[in-house]
């Protein structure tokens, strides 16, 4: 009895297992047929393994930039990048990880069917991220087991229903409906950028797509290129910057110091292109589960969709975006070298996916100079976030990567200082609260 | 017939483009078609006959092969439409 019990347990901490098992109950649940199910339950389950292969490349590229970057400036440097830092995680968090994400789903579905908030968070990746992070904090914070499962599930539960809830208003004024939502979790950034935006708005403010603009920065979508291209731009100037002696002595085995750094550029990008086919090969059969399941249950549901579906609104404020969220991260880089903290480093991927939906929408309320200024705040915020979520993520914290959106961020630190103050109970307290505030004008609205 | 839905990252919004691709199908009765999705690097041609691409990485994307290009990625009726179109061009209605 005993040996199975053990064995049991050996399967459920086991995370691919897990992911595995998840997907072949929503297969079952949806009556597919067996080949479906049988091909559906093994991607998955192969997928999980895929991202934990992807983690080793990438962290044999980023100990030697974390080493060098010290070695050079004295302080640490963090390069934000989700999949990185995700992939990091999973492997002491998997477990938790798929759990939260399986019961946040189902706390978003109930939340949706029974609240005013209608929204559906249908981005599976941002899911996955938030609920390796809630794993990480809550874990951090004092939970253990089913305790930590029922909080990191109803808060990312709660955070997939207000997070496209809080941009709607500017969802609506830029999509001219009510219908979609956005479902990305750097809404505080776009949000703000919309506040901006409205904020600077003059009486001649154009709208971005009034003006001729060069096209031709179509490549930086390419996520694998812009990844590749700057870590090469970062690994040399850190590489010059710690010197040749330094470099060849310690990390790269007598190679030369420019051709190691080129190669482990690359092998971050590398790590992140495999963490991304495993990412896929996991969500391929969870999403259209959930999908299938919350049309089913949530009749008049909105669905949050990813980001790229406000660029084709304004593809101009797209790539103003990227360049003055970029500019923020560089100036904020500036400003953390000055007052001596860790230094983030502005990646370009979450630079141009939220700078660019954050000239959207600061585009939407301010023309010109909204998205101008929207987005370089939006920059300022995504690289100052990161600095005080590392000391809640525990070990993580010390792992040269991060998770880059606002959302992560604000979430992070919220859930972060509550357990700092006041411990797993003061979270727990935060959790019940705000479910609390989300249903009680449902009801006042109905008795009306 | 196997058809592919591609964009930046080949997370999210292919994904979704694929989900729809599917539904479209579904509506006009069409089996037999094999919708994956995949981001703008890992794209070749040869992965599929048809590929699916948002107007703003279309530019990208034309080393394909035979691309349909969505002007607007959440309006379920361009994509009905186009989808239709494809199945008649595919003799497949």
């Amino acid at each position: 009895m005993n040996s199975i019990l053990t064995t049991l347990i050996d399967i459920l901490s086991e995370p691919a297992i897990l992911v595995a098992l998840i997907a072949l109950i929503g297969l079952v649940a949806q009556r597919k047929n067996l080949s479906d199910t049988m091909k559906g339950t093994t991607k998955t389950f192969v997928g999980f393994l895929v991202i934990a292969a992807g983690a080793g490349i990438l962290e044999t590229s980023l100990e030697p930039f974390g080493a060098m970057f010290q070695e050079a400036f004295n302080v640490s440097g963090v390069v934000p990048n989700n999949e990185a830092i995700v992939a990091l995680a999973l492997n002491e968090y998997g477990s938790n990880t798929a759990l939260i994400m399986f019961f946040g789903m189902i706390v978003n579905i109930l939340i949706a069917r029974f609240t005013r908030f209608k929204y559906i968070f249908l981005t599976g990746h941002h899911t996955l991220y938030m609920a390796c992070m809630l794993a990480v904090i809550m874990a951090v914070a004092g939970f253990d087991s089913v305790g930590l499962i029922a909080a990191g599930s109803v808060a990312l539960g709660i955070i997939m229903t207000l997070s496209p809830a809080i941009l709607q208003p500017f969802m609506r004024e830029l999509t001219g409906n009510d219908k979609v939502a956005l479902g990305h979790f750097s809404a505080v950034g776009y949000a703000l950028s919309a506040l901006v935006g409205k904020a600077v708005k003059g009486k001649n403010s154009t709208s971005t797509e009034k003006i001729d603009f060069p096209k031709g920065l179509g490549f930086l979508r390419d996520s694998t290129v812009s990844i590749a291209l700057t870590m090469v731009v970062m690994y040399m100037i850190v590489a010059l910057a710690a010197g040749p002696a330094y470099i060849e002595a310690e990390l790269s085995d007598d190679t030369n110091f420019l051709v190691f750094s080129l190669v482990q550029a690359g092998n971050f990008a590398a790590g992140v292109f495999i963490i991304l086919a495993g990412v896929r090969l996991v969500l391929a059969e969870i999403v259209p589960a959930f999908k299938g399941i919350s049309t089913k249950l949530v009749p008049n549901a909105k669905p949050a969709l990813d980001v790229p579906i406000v660029f084709t609104y304004a593809p101009n404020a797209v790539l103003i975006g990227f360049f003055s969220s970029f500019i923020g991260g560089l100036f904020s880089m500036a400003v953390m070298a000055i007052v001596g903290s860790t230094i983030i480093l502005p990646g370009v991927v979450p630079h141009f996916f939220t700078g660019a939906a954050a000239g959207v929408f600061g585009n939407a309320t301010g023309g010109i100079k909204g998205a101008v200024s929207g987005s370089f705040v939006n920059g300022v915020i995504i690289s100052f976030l990161p600095v005080f979520l590392l000391p809640v993520l525990g070990e993580l914290g010390f792992a040269n990567t991060t998770f880059s959106d606002a959302d992560f961020g604000v979430g992070g630190i919220f859930f972060g200082s509550l357990a700092n103050y006041g411990g797993p109970i003061a979270i727990v307290i935060s959790l019940i609260v705000i479910l609390a505030l989300m249903v009680i004008p449902f009801r006042g609205k109905k008795s009306a | 017939m196997k058809i592919l839905a591609v964009c930046g990252s080949g997370l999210g919004t292919s994904f979704m483009v694929e989900m729809n691709i599917n539904q479209a199908f579904e509506e006009l009765g069409v089996t037999g078609v094999e919708v994956s999705h995949s981001d703008l690097s890992s794209a070749a041609p040869g992965d599929a006959d048809v590929y699916f691409l948002a107007k703003d990485i279309a530019e990208s994307g034309e080393h394909l092969g035979e691309i349909v290009v969505l002007d607007n990625i959440i309006d379920m009726d361009e994509l009905r439409e186009k989808v239709r179109k494809l199945a008649e061009d595919k003799d497949l209605i």
